[in-house]
């Protein structure tokens, strides 16, 4: 099928099996390779990107389903200040997981400045509950996200 | 093989795809579970009708009789909406504890429907709230009960021509308790291995109506008539609470050994939960949406 849809503000016009994986075509056919697959079955969130503002499992994601949507990628824009803040932290150890934990964090930081909440550990937990780090780093991981919730723009 | 894939843009083009000779079509919603049934080669389907746009399947609307809530409605929306949460906050808390914001982002009711697995958690919650399925195909429209709907493992009462367009949660009785408990390895990212899901209504201190049903303890989502007959017409009791679990661990469910857990422990583990449940004197309350 063809597929538009428009990848970190470029918008683009693919020829695509309508099943394949959205995590394949970023990887593979767009070779934009910061976004991981870890279990390739929607448990551990490295393949985590933002379709339409909210974050997904990309390797759950049929291309078919993206079509006229906005996709974002570890490489757009807008990750920088909670970048700094995992690097400040020391937030990565084998680093499979740190995009999709980057990509989760942002989305829940700019959920709590929306919803006027004071960013909670118990609220951190929960919010990245579904993106797993093998190396158990999950004492720097959630620092780091604290200090991307709480840090004003 | 790569399967024909049909990516319906309105209800009328689902319903003709699905409708066409040859192969039973899959139908795919959210795809938390096919695409991985996909990528394993677990299900090789020839043909694959994608609903994900179909407008029509989407949205929460109150009727006479309810609310309605679209196939398309995913534990996001569901967790969401005001309505929902003060109607049947037992839903929205098996909403809560579907995977993780990814997962609920993308997981649909119509999906938990229409795969029918006896882990889904939004199933028992479902046939407690005593839940009806509307079905559509070209030839009409027709409504069964979520109870009836899932009649074995990964089977359900859907012909190949049809599509699971809403699901209707009937208007609630006054005074109701809603009781929602899981229990899996972990808070987030758990498959179950147990749900229970408890619908109590009350006339004074007497149960006066009582549905309930579990999940992941059986071949399909179970109803648990022995809790049901136990409970109606008497006070809720410790003793009782106690009592009606212990007989409804031993006569409803029929739980395995499986990867996720052993039989025993689930039997065991189902009248603990079942009686400490049955106690909770408020119930799931009904929370604001998150």
């Amino acid at each position: 099928m063809k597929l538009q849809f428009t990848l970190n503000g470029e918008r683009l016009e693919l020829d695509v099996e309508p099943l394949r994986r959205l995590l394949d075509v970023v990887r593979d056919d767009l070779a934009l390779t910061g976004t991981k697959e870890g279990c390739g079955e929607g448990e551990c969130g490295a393949c985590s990107v933002l379709v339409d503002g909210v974050v997904v499992n990309s390797c759950l994601v049929p291309a078919s389903q993206v079509d006229g949507c906005e996709v974002v990628t570890i490489e757009g824009a807008g990750f920088e200040r909670v970048r700094q803040c995992f690097l400040e932290q020391g937030a990565a150890q084998c680093g499979i997981c740190t995009p999709g934990m980057i990509v989760m964090t942002r989305a829940w930081a700019e959920r709590c400045r929306r919803e006027g909440r004071e960013p909670g550990l118990d609220d951190a937990r929960t919010a990245l509950a579904g993106n797993l780090c093998r190396c158990t780093g999950y004492g720097a991981i959630l620092r780091a996200a604290l200090d991307a919730a709480k840090e004003r723009p | 093989m790569t399967p024909e894939v049909t990516v319906a843009r309105s209800l009328d083009e689902a319903l003709a795809a699905l409708a066409r000779d040859g192969a039973a079509a899959h139908v795919l919603a959210g795809g938390t579970d096919l695409m991985v049934e996909l990528r394993t080669g677990r299900t090789r389907p020839e043909r694959v009708v994608d609903v994900w746009k179909v407008g029509e399947l989407r949205g929460v609307r109150e009727e006479n009789e309810g609310l309605r809530l679209g196939a398309l409605s995913t534990c996001a929306e569901l967790l969401r909406d005001s309505r929902v949460a003060s109607h049947a906050p037992l839903l929205v808390a098996a909403c809560r504890e579907v995977g993780a914001e990814q997962i609920q982002a993308r997981a649909t009711l119509g999906g938990n429907l229409g795969t029918a697995s006896p882990a889904a958690d939004l199933n028992p919650a479902l046939v407690a709230l005593g839940a009806r399925v509307r079905l559509r195909s070209r030839r009409g429209a027709r409504e069964v009960a979520v109870d009836e709907f899932l009649c074995g493992y990964r089977k359900t009462l859907r012909e190949r021509d049809e599509l699971i367009e809403s699901v209707l949660v009937p208007t609630r009785p006054a005074h109701e308790r809603q009781l929602w408990r899981k229990v899996g390895t972990r808070r987030a990212q758990s498959i179950s291995k147990l749900t229970v899901a408890v619908a109590l209504a009350f006339e004074g201190a007497c149960v006066s109506a009582v549905r309930a049903a579990a999940g992941s303890v059986g071949p399909r989502t179970l109803r648990l008539a022995t809790l049901e007959r136990e409970l109606v017409g008497r006070p809720l009791s410790p003793a009782l609470c106690r009592s009606a679990a212990a007989a409804c661990a031993r006569a409803d469910i029929t739980p395995i050994d499986d990867v996720r857990s052993t039989a025993l422990y689930r039997r065991h583990a189902f009248a603990r939960v079942l009686a400490t449940l049955l106690a909770e004197p408020d119930g799931v309350p009904a929370c604001p949406p998150s």
